[in-house]
């Protein structure tokens, strides 16, 4: 039986200059106790399809023709069209949050700052289910400890902000739950998250399925995601469907060439050495000549450019109430020894809050390390990047440049393109005005852009021709070092392969020098030379990529790898060994991987080029030292 | 929290002391003081008889000692010539110009002030919340323009203008005396219901006429939060819950949009009190604004400098009450910073 059946669903926006079709007579059916993954792009009409089904569209948008028949297994009522409903009608109201529920992909902002968990997931019951404060207390409970939080009771009372991401998202699960709704539409529901809290937040709505016997739709881009969770995939795109059957058949053979692009645009571990993604929209690289260096001195290729030896950063972190402020001191970086040398990528991988983007800063000399130091070769000898006067420090920010993670809010949305790719120029004073004009729109025919779109403002170009004006700025002062701080993290898959694919050709073509920060190991695999894994402030295994990706030693790497996703049917996740509350507690690895508290992170070579964390090896014949560890 | 609005409450002494001094200063910034100016008038018209008088009053409120010690005699900190006898021990200092102390002169005022200004706030938030929130829920319908419209009136109308124009139509339509907190009648008579009656009638006009750009302001600023908030996505969480729309909008965004105006009600008091001089003069309110703005003109620096402090104690005192409103209301300020696994 099918829960919920849409039949030629067709929606259009009203906007400005007319009407636009978001939907386009889109059918497909979602049977009981079964997964549908509805994959595309963004911008393709997922999410719009989902707010059809909630009765949440926006008020520029209208539902023209089709059904969204609900049939829902456990009430005796007749079917009911939710496309003929009052959003605002009582009807309406009583089937969304009670039968159909939602949970999105912004675990931060989902939740109201203001309330108690507690607050916000027993309102869903007092809704719909007629009790009242206390039994909706008890029934939260229930459902705090069925989605596995660690202190059911404590959380009622806690407030959003005082949890961490992958805790709000399974509030969040727990308050779409609560009435045992006979659907859950999952928007996009790991893509905020690491990979470890992505495994478990997956393994958490499959099991909960399990329990109360619902249908789930999951929208996503991640193919990952979706060969791990659906029975039955529907694949759109410009909001029509381009193919639809079950997961087996699609991923096996898929029949629609825009399903292959997909699939091709995606990283896999399985990838030949040199082997390129294929984005469906891809660049071709322009360079002209005024981007091949300055008369800068530089030194050649492979040498060391980069070494963190010993650094260490601390933060306080205020516990307690507004009334008994204390201090804590919170260990960001502990002991880190690394070195990038030019002309390779060296990857960053680990969860949020592993120190990797205080890593950057410290590079960046953003940030000050509290022990330890950062040299940087500028061609004359590595030189300690804290003690630079206002003049090296001027030319080390010329070579020493930043991507961000958000496309949306690094960019200033009151500057022209114009404006914030000639910024750099002005500020290091470089060329005359007709010199820096060619210069810009040299960097925006490098990143595929029409020099034309430069008098435009940032909100109108898409998320992924945002990072191409953020890759552009930072390329305008001739960098010979970038730090990329999750470049693709906020993008599609499509668009991620173009970017990563972009980063590659620059860095072939000027030689350039990355510090590679992501939490997808995937990605890393695809574009680094050499990877370190960090864990909580410390850097836990570093080594040539493949040998890291296909020979991990360090438990923390293993679990990282076996949380990740793969595009596979055959290599799905191991729920059942997964445990990543463990595998990121240093206290808790095993023998000889074991950290306890002011334990040195010493790295050891394993294997020729492979270091791992394992400090009780350290005393024995391994070499230890870093200074010879980075090649 | 007691402790912690021990703690405040504390905080607000070394604060009151500076800007007492700044007061003082200020005050004491525009050469000669009152009395000097006077005998300097007296001496120019060749009348000599009162000057040894006004000589004897110099002494007495110690205006030939240096500043610094005028300053502290006047807090209550330093011996005067009546031993310790300043703002501290309740002796609010002595009005040249009314020849009356400090606390005769305001004294009666200070009720009147007061209610006049709680029932202004009042008016103000009272009108301003359900008309903001209306027009931010129904964003560029009509009546979102017309109250739009009318608040750019509100904010553009000159006060003054605005309250002759209603005293007059208050006095054709409902024969209410023109200017005034109460009828001439029961000036000075003691309270009554009638008394009282009166002058509830008669505070009508005023908290309109001061209230008006007050309100046209919150309404802007009410409805531009609201909108902000309105599209977050919490608030889609709350509605695909299955809450009635009223209900959600008072729980979620509501609550969001009005730190704002929690934070401002320390704010709000002494614009309030500068902002209805004009007004009080022209409509012939009884409030301490036009005494102040007199005190000034003539140099009656202690009747000033009362008025100041308490205008600035008044302020102090409004923004405690926002800070514990808000801790109280907002639990990321109330448990600021904790961080939890």
């Amino acid at each position: 039986m099918n829960v919920l059946t849409i039949d030629g669903l067709t929606v259009d926006f009203q906007t400005g200059e007319g009407a636009t079709r978001a939907v386009d007579d889109v059918s497909f059916a979602i049977p009981q106790n079964r997964t549908v993954a509805l994959v595309g792009e963004s911008g393709s009409g997922k999410t719009v399809i989902s707010q059809a089904i909630m009765g949440l569209l926006p008020k520029a948008a209208r539902i023209v023709s089709g059904k969204l028949i609900l049939n829902d297994p456990e009430s005796r009522l007749k079917p009911v069209d939710i496309a003929q409903l009052d959003p605002e009608s009582p009807q309406m109201r009583a089937i969304r949050g009670d039968r159909i529920a939602i949970i999105f992909q912004e675990p931060m902002t989902s939740l109201s700052p203001l309330h108690t968990i507690g607050d916000q997931i027993g309102e869903a019951a007092e809704l719909h289910r007629n009790v009242d404060g206390n039994q909706a207390r008890e029934l939260t409970r229930e459902m705090l400890r069925l989605v596995r939080f660690p202190d059911p009771q404590r959380a009622l009372d806690a407030f959003p902000f005082e949890l961490s991401g992958g805790l709000r998202q399974r509030a969040m699960i727990a308050m779409a739950m609560i009435c045992h709704p006979a659907l859950l539409i999952a928007d996009e529901p790991t893509t905020a998250l690491d990979v470890t809290i992505q495994a478990e937040i997956l393994k958490l709505i499959k099991d909960v399925q399990q329990e109360l016997q619902m249908s789930v739709l999951v929208i996503t881009h991640d193919f990952g995601v979706v060969a791990n969770m659906a029975d039955e995939v529907v694949v759109i795109y410009h909001g029509r469907i381009m193919e639809k059957g079950s997961a087996r058949a699609l991923f096996k053979t898929p029949g629609h060439s825009y399903l292959k692009a997909l699939l091709n645009a995606v990283p896999r571990f399985d990838m030949k050495p040199g082997e390129r993604l294929v984005p469906i929209r891809p660049i071709e690289l322009q360079a002209g000549g005024l981007l091949t260096g300055g008369g800068r001195k530089t030194i050649t290729a492979g040498k060391p450019l980069v070494q963190l030896q010993h650094v260490s950063k601390s933060f306080l972190t205020r516990k307690g109430s507004l009334l008994s402020a204390r201090a804590r001191e919170f260990l960001a970086l502990d002991d880190i020894n690394l070195t990038v040398n030019r002309g390779e990528c060296v990857g960053l991988v680990g969860e949020s809050g592993s120190g990797k983007t205080t890593t950057a800063k410290a590079i960046l000399r953003a940030l000050p390390i509290d022990a330890g130091r950062i040299l940087y070769d500028r061609g004359d000898g590595p030189a300690d990047v804290a003690h630079f006067n206002r003049e090296q420090l001027l030319d080390y920010r010329q070579r020493v440049q930043l991507i961000f993670q958000d496309p949306f809010s690094s960019l200033n949305p009151r500057m022209t393109v114009n404006d914030i790719l000639s910024e750099p120029l002005l500020i290091h004073k470089i060329g005359a005005p007709e010199e820096r004009a060619e210069r810009v729109r040299e960097l925006m025919r490098l990143v595929g852009l029409d020099p034309r779109y430069l008098r435009r403002y940032p909100h109108s170009f898409s998320g992924g021709q945002r990072q191409r004006i953020g890759i552009a700025r930072a390329l305008a002062l001739n960098p010979e070092f970038i730090l990329c701080d999750e470049p693709t993290s906020a993008l599609d898959v499509s668009v991620q392969a173009q970017i990563l694919n972009l980063l590659k050709d620059l860095k072939s073509e000027f030689g350039l020098t990355y510090l590679f920060v992501s939490h997808n190991l995937a990605v890393v695999d695809y574009i680094a030379d050499r990877i370190a894994v960090m864990c909580r402030g410390r850097i836990v295994e570093v080594g040539p990529t493949r040998e890291v990706v296909d020979n991990p030693l360090h438990p923390y790497t293993k679990a990282l790898l076996t949380a990740v996703p793969e595009p596979d049917l055959d290599a799905r996740l191991d729920f059942a060994a997964l445990d990543a509350n463990k595998a990121s507690e240093p206290a808790l690895w095993p023998a000889p991987y074991t950290l306890r508290e002011g334990d040195v992170p010493l790295l050891v070579e394993e294997e020729p080029g492979h270091y791992v964390c394992a400090p009780a090896f350290a005393k024995e014949t391994h070499k230890t030292a870093l200074e010879e560890a980075v090649l | 929290m007691l402790y912690y609005i021990a703690r405040r409450i504390f905080a607000m002494i070394p604060t009151l002391l500076v800007i007492s001094f700044l007061t003082f200063f200020i005050i004491e910034l525009p050469a000669g003081d009152y009395i000097s100016n006077q005998i300097a008038a007296l001496r120019a018209t060749g009348e000599s008889a009162s000057i040894a008088k006004l000589e004897f009053l110099r002494q007495e409120f110690a205006l030939d000692k240096p500043f610094l010690e005028r300053y502290l005699i006047w807090v209550g900190l330093w011996p005067g010539p009546h031993g310790f006898d300043g703002l501290i021990q309740g002796n609010w200092g002595w009005s040249f110009e009314f020849d009356r102390p400090v606390s005769e002169v305001v004294g009666p005022t200070l009720p009147l002030t007061i209610i006049l200004n709680t029932a202004t706030i009042l008016f103000v938030y009272i009108v301003a919340f359900p008309i903001g929130i209306y027009s931010a829920t129904r964003q560029y319908s009509w009546a979102d323009y017309g109250f739009t419209f009318l608040g750019y009136i509100g904010l553009a109308t000159p006060n003054f203008l605005l309250g002759l124009i209603m005293l007059y139509l208050a006095n054709r339509w409902f024969g209410l005396s023109v200017g005034g907190l109460m009828d001439p009648r029961y000036i000075g008579e003691p309270w009554s219901a009638d008394k009282v009656l009166s002058v509830l009638a008669h505070l009508i006009v005023p908290t309109i006429v001061i209230g008006t750009s007050g309100t046209a302001a919150m309404i802007r600023r009410l409805r531009a939060n609201l909108l902000d908030e309105l599209h977050k996505q919490y608030v889609t969480t709350a509605r695909a819950k299955g809450m009635r729309e009223t209900h959600l909008l008072v729980k979620y965004p509501l609550r969001m949009a009005l730190n704002p105006f929690i934070a401002d009600i320390g704010n709000l008091i002494p614009s309030l009190v500068s902002g209805s001089v004009i007004v009080s003069v022209v409509l012939n309110l009884p409030t301490v604004g036009p005494i102040l703005l007199n005190a000034l003109q003539s140099q009656d620096q202690y009747l000033s400098g009362f008025i100041l402090l308490f205008v600035a104690m008044l302020t102090l005192l409004g923004m405690l009450v926002s800070d514990l409103l808000l801790a109280v209301l907002d639990p990321r300020i109330r448990l600021g910073g904790r961080v939890s696994p």
